[in-house]
């Protein structure tokens, strides 16, 4: 993985001395909170409905078991003993003293970690596939484009007060696992006639208020463009961006109100000019990130045979692991979705466990999943029977990915000043539900999201299910939604009907999931079985 | 009654206006009538709290209750972690908020 | 509050006469001093830039970043006069300017000096070129030709 040199440690450490002196500004009165808002915003400090929340920025979601052991002793040192990986494949602590900030940045930096940028109107943190380097469906690893993305879009001075957030994807596979379409700009990698690889650009998605699935405007961009190209796109929307209203603020509306090919033929006029100014990088320096991004020593000739003779194994083993491109290897995903528990959630022991485990197990190497989980990408099948042992102690073995259990939730009313409702024990209620491994296992791949609020941290509009809290006269009610998808087929959910409360989501639902099982069809998901039958006859199921 | 809650600027703590100074217990609120905003110059201004805002409450038998769930939630704790909320070991405290 | 220099430019232009707005100027006016809004388009101004020796840029909140773009884009296209930001101007904002090409700002509250050298002196490296400061990216010190 990614390792600085002298100029990113510089950077970093540039970013904490420069944030201790605003945050002593701040405690001196010389800033205003109105004036350092923005300034703690760009360094990911939240104000939230307790304390500050601090998010730390995992750059495509990749971490290695050094950076892993620090996230947890941070959880001790600076919180209350955990922290909460979020859906965009970052961490966040919900605790933090203003004053411990500039320290608490200091010992992210000195595992080459920060929070720039993972809040505020700029360039967020670049998510990626949570399987990159490791898949054995992708045509290349595409966190080197995600890491020079990085740096070009970290600290860049034209696009630091854009209109509104901005969240780049990048991805190399036609399994979309980051959600690619429903990015302010989602990058695929790609090879053309000639066996070149390039960048497919799609804009103007994203989920919030108003969904909207990005189209492509370009379908390929060479390599030695790709930042000239990324900042056409980017010039545009921070000169014609709405700013009158902040909800109509996102590159999305600006694509929607010009149409996509009006907004194409600006970014082309832009980039024709922007290629006569000497912005781009080498091809040198991606090929320089490119060797951190080498695999790992990988042992050849290795056996593919697993010995799933204890069955709690074997149905982890089924549920919870990928084929991986060497022979003997698996990717193994740990949920983060315990019965009952809290999504994405985890204590400083089990950050630190994993941390170790990765260590042992994974050539040093997790990510973290925008499904708010956390994967061991390079597991040697001999040793996998190990590594689930000492997860299933730590209460990190549950095998439900992908299905009913595995429940994206934001944070909601309980830690969110934003949200509406409470997320968090609706994704319990609904987990403890459908707790039974067999009755998961029965109902097979489901994606369920909820979130707390219209902005739709939860991705509740990608969700075969979704679930959206809304405020109903000062009490909690959520509405029901079916037929999102996230990945190559995109779609988004379209809300059933009147809203329920919080017992009432969780029976509409348990409704919702019976009909499917008497309606599908050979090999079906629910997904495959609402595509096909439509929201009427599941509507009359619901409510009827 | 007018509740008054705000942070603490250097932890982030979450305080109400008791009429004379800022507690981390919502029942110390005091009812602030009209001087909501006098009183939240006054205290933004000494840097004693920020981000200070005026909510509805209602105070029955020496506990006061913001009047919307989320403040009853900001006041309390996250419900989903009642072991670090204010009231650890009050088993009714959550079932009072939501 | 008169300009603070932030470019190592030579002044060209004391403030004289006031700003033209840029809508007015691109009817004919033949002003040599400029100000350009946030929503007006700063291309518009490109077929009389030789007439022009000063060119304001208006920030009336400091959260809206487009006169970043227009000054790259004046810059971009050859003016060789000042550039210079006016209005709500804060102190983290001022290298920033510096990096888009601004020569300098004219803020409706005063900054410390000292604030205004730390800042600018704070960053030893950048990672993009924007050409218009004539900083070396990272990548460039990396790579040298």
């Amino acid at each position: 993985m990614y390792k600085y040199d002298e100029y990113d440690q510089q950077m970093v450490d540039t970013r904490v001395a420069e944030f201790r002196d605003q945050v002593s500004r701040r405690l001196s009165g010389e800033l205003t909170e109105d004036q350092f808002r923005p300034l703690r915003l760009q360094n990911g400090l939240y104000l939230q409905l307790h304390a500050y929340m601090l998010r730390v920025a995992v750059p495509y979601g990749t971490l290695s078991s050094a950076q892993m052991k620090v996230l947890g002793d941070i959880a001790d040192k600076y919180d209350r003993g955990y922290g909460h990986f979020t859906t965009r494949q970052n961490i966040q602590y919900n605790w933090i003293k203003l004053e411990e900030t500039p320290d608490l940045l200091a010992e992210l930096a000195s595992v080459e970690m920060h929070a720039i940028q993972t809040s505020g109107n700029c360039i967020r943190n670049i998510s990626s596939d949570q399987f990159a380097g490791a898949a054995a469906d992708e045509i290349i690893d595409p966190r080197p484009y995600a890491e020079l993305l990085r740096q070009w879009s970290s600290f860049h001075p034209e696009f630091l007060t854009l209109p509104r957030k901005f969240k780049i994807a990048v991805i190399a596979s036609d399994t979309d696992r980051a959600a690619m379409r429903l990015h302010d700009i989602g990058i695929k990698m790609v090879r053309n006639a000639e066996g070149e690889i390039g960048a497919q650009f799609y804009v103007g998605g994203g989920m919030g208020r108003t969904p909207m699935i990005a189209p492509m405007i370009r379908d390929f961009v060479p390599l030695d463009q790709l930042i000239t190209y990324s900042e056409a796109c980017l010039r545009v929307y921070n000169r014609y961006g709405r700013r009158d209203n902040k909800y109509k603020a996102r590159i999305k509306i600006l694509v929607h109100e010009l149409g996509k090919d009006e907004y194409t033929r600006q970014v082309e006029e832009e980039f024709a000019h922007l290629l006569t100014q000497p912005i781009e990088p080498p091809l040198a320096e991606l090929e320089r990130i490119k060797t951190h991004f080498a695999d790992p020593a990988f042992e050849a000739g290795l056996s593919d045979e697993l010995d799933l003779s204890d069955p709690d194994f074997a149905l982890w083993v089924g549920r919870n692991t990928q084929a991986h491109k060497q022979p003997g290897y698996v990717v193994a995903t740990v949920s983060l979705k315990p019965v009952g528990g809290i999504p994405g959630d985890a204590s400083a022991d089990q950050i630190r466990l994993m941390a170790q485990l990765a260590k042992d197990y994974s050539f040093d190497e997790l990510r973290v999943t925008h499904a708010q989980n956390i994967v061991f990408p390079h597991v040697k099948k001999a040793d996998l029977y190990t590594v689930w042992k000492a997860l299933e102690q730590a209460d990190l073995a549950t095998a439900n990915l992908d299905t009913v259990g595995d429940i994206i939730a934001c944070p909601g009313l309980d830690y969110c000043s934003l949200a509406n409702a409470r997320s968090i024990p609706v994704a319990q209620k609904i987990s403890e539900r459908f707790g039974s491994a067999e009755r998961q296992a029965e109902l097979g791949e489901l994606k369920l999201k909820i979130s707390g609020c219209i902005n739709a941290c939860g991705h509740h509009h990608a969700g075969h299910i979704g679930i959206l809290g809304v405020d109903r006269k000062g009490v909690e009610n959520y509405q029901l939604l079916l037929g999102g998808c996230e990945g190559a087929d995109t779609s988004l959910g379209t809300i059933t009907g009147p809203g329920f409360n919080e017992d009432g989501i969780v029976d509409a639902v348990e409704k919702a999931t019976n009909f499917y099982l008497e309606k599908r069809e050979d090999g079906e998901r629910f997904l495959d079985t609402y595509r096909r039958i439509g929201m009427a006859p599941f509507k009359e199921a619901i409510y009827g | 009654m007018k509740i008054l809650t705000g942070n603490d600027l250097k932890s982030g703590a979450v305080t109400w206006w008791t009429g004379k100074g800022w507690s981390l217990d919502v029942n110390d609120a005091a009812d602030i009538g009209d001087d909501g905003a006098a009183i939240i110059a006054r205290e933004e201004g000494a840097q004693n709290v920020f981000a200070a805002y005026v909510v509805d409450g209602e105070k029955t038998a020496g506990a006061v209750r913001p009047a919307h769930i989320k403040e009853r939630i900001r006041a309390l704790g996250p419900t989903v972690r009642p072991d670090l909320t204010l009231k650890p070991n009050d088993p009714d405290a959550i079932a009072r908020v939501v | 509050m008169g300009d603070v220099r932030i470019s190592g430019r030579p002044t060209l232009q004391r403030k004289a006469a006031p700003a033209v707005a840029a809508a007015c100027f691109a009817e004919g006016s033949n002003a040599a001093t400029v100000r350009v809004e946030p929503g007006e388009d700063a291309r518009a101004l490109l077929p009389q830039l030789e007439q022009i020796e000063r060119i304001e840029i208006s920030f009336p909140v400091w959260t809206d970043g487009r006169g970043y773009s227009s000054a790259r884009i004046l810059r971009e296209a050859g003016f060789e006069g000042d550039i210079v930001a006016v209005g709500d101007i804060a102190p983290d904002m001022i290298g920033h300017l510096q990096r888009c090409g601004f020569d300098a700002f004219d803020a409706n509250k005063p900054i410390d000096p000292e604030t205004v050298k730390a800042t600018l002196e704070r960053w030893d490296n950048v990672y993009q070129a924007t050409v218009v400061d004539g900083r070396q990216a990272i990548w460039a010190k990396r790579h040298p030709a």
